[in-house]
């Protein structure tokens, strides 16, 4: 036994450094079940709080360019209010209100912090629990599709970005409908991969890459991007393709949660399959 | 001896600020990302004990991690880094060991001493950062071109902020 002491404290350094390089590698592993590792998140209420106050001195920059997209956005709706249509054929068609049933609630939202430069890329957004965010949750913008809500504290939010290498969004052509999944690998940030097109599919230069709505985390259609370019490697079933995203990751500010509500109901209907 | 505390207290706070406000965006195509922040535990001095520069480096990477949400990658490499430290303190000592009253910095131990200990230090640091990060092995080549790239960059930044502490301690 008191050899043992000894040797312990012979060795204190070694072992204290040893003890502290498993602590952090303990974090480090525990990161992914994301409940435990709140603490030390983004989303922490004090950095969050610092975050947003840097934030606002940085949004004066960019003012113009947020305004000139939201008038964008704000004429783009106009034109699709009832007073922006005409009747056409007179009293035949009776709008029912239960025709259609609301699917999809938008909150808007801000983003306060954002990297391009990991391989796992995260934004923090002003939204949180008190707002009603919960994790699963798809995050767009006016021009295109950004993430999916993973940690959420009562006022801030962290979404996992397209630019995560774990993240992969249901995509499909516009044109032709064929499904495939967007994932990003590590490099350029306004390029990501398009996986299994099979072969058959004619693909052209430009092609409108949108949102399938399969999984309703994201409704259907909301653009992603561009066919950029693609290739067929041979003897491979599947193109490998590369895709220009319509969303700039470096320039985010006003983003839009979308909260399905009829989300659980589907996921329920299909587990049922699963048993 | 509280003078001294305060001073490094103050170079933590604002090593981490800088770090997490500024410099954490800058990048030349997602591919070298300077670490300025390292240079808090080059800085501290020689009679530091040993135990204690271990958890300022802990402490260090634990409040860098806090601002990118990355739970325990920096706080390993710095702790590795601290470790490093003690050893290479020995094993680069010059003749009949530190003189009292010196520190670790380019204007006591001369430009050569000091671009090899922060060369070493900083390449350590930077090399088990990467490797953490990417976690695998298959982009071996790659992760080694990440840190040796930015190994270079924050050795050039820490010059910088040397010449800078140069000017003002030999006046006063």
């Amino acid at each position: 036994m008191r050899n043992l002491i000894r040797f312990l404290s012979n060795n204190s350094f070694l072992f204290l450094f040893l003890f502290l390089l498993f602590v952090s590698f303990f974090l480090l592993v525990k990161n992914n079940n994301y409940q435990n590792s709140k603490f030390f998140n983004s989303s922490n209420f004090l950095i969050g709080n610092l975050y947003s106050t840097v934030n606002n001195v940085n949004d004066y920059f960019n003012l113009k360019e947020v305004n000139a997209e939201l008038a964008k956005q704000n004429s783009r709706l106009q034109t699709r209010q009832i007073n922006a249509f005409s009747k056409v054929f007179g009293n035949t068609v009776s709008v029912s209100d239960t025709t259609y049933s609301q699917k999809y609630i938008y909150t808007s939202a801000k983003a306060i912090n954002n990297s391009t430069n990991k391989r796992e890329n995260y934004i923090t957004i002003d939204k949180g629990s008190l707002n009603g965010i919960k994790a699963g949750m798809g995050v767009v913008s006016a021009k295109g599709v950004i993430g999916t809500v993973k940690n959420v504290s009562e006022n801030f939010c962290s979404v996992m970005s397209v630019l995560h290498e774990k993240n992969a969004v249901s995509t499909k052509i516009k044109k032709s409908g064929y499904i495939g999944s967007l994932v990003w690998e590590l490099g350029d940030y306004r390029v990501a991969q398009l996986k299994d097109i099979p072969n058959h599919v004619k693909l052209t230069k430009g092609d409108t890459i949108i949102t399938s709505g399969y999984s309703s985390v994201f409704p259907e259609g909301v653009i992603v991007g561009r066919v950029k370019s693609f290739d067929l490697p041979e003897g491979n079933n599947f193109y490998n393709i590369d895709i220009e995203l319509s969303v700039d990751y470096k320039n985010l500010s006003h983003v839009y949660v979308v909260k399905s509500l009829m989300k659980e109901e589907q996921e329920k209907l299909e587990e049922l399959n699963g048993i | 001896m509280v003078f001294s505390v305060l001073k490094y207290t103050s170079l933590f706070i604002s090593l981490v600020l800088l770090q997490g406000l500024i410099l954490n965006n800058v990048e030349f195509g997602g591919y070298v990302v300077p670490f300025l922040y390292v240079v808090f535990i080059l800085a501290l001095p020689f009679e530091t004990p040993s135990w204690l520069v271990l958890v300022l480096g802990f402490v260090l990477g634990i409040a860098i991690d806090c601002f990118v949400s990355t739970h325990g990658m920096h706080a390993s490499a710095t702790v590795v880094m601290a470790f490093c430290r003690n050893y290479l303190l020995k094993l680069i000592a010059p003749r009949g060991g530190y003189d009292f009253n010196s520190k670790p910095n380019i204007q006591f131990m001369g430009l050569t001493w000091y671009l090899l200990y922060a060369f070493i230090l900083v390449l350590f640091h930077h090399l088990f950062l990467f490797y953490v990060e990417s976690f695998k092995i298959t982009q071996f080549f790659y992760t080694f071109g990440r840190a040796i790239a930015s190994t270079i960059f924050t050795m050039v930044l820490i010059l910088v902020v040397q010449l800078f502490n140069y000017k003002s301690t030999t006046k006063s």
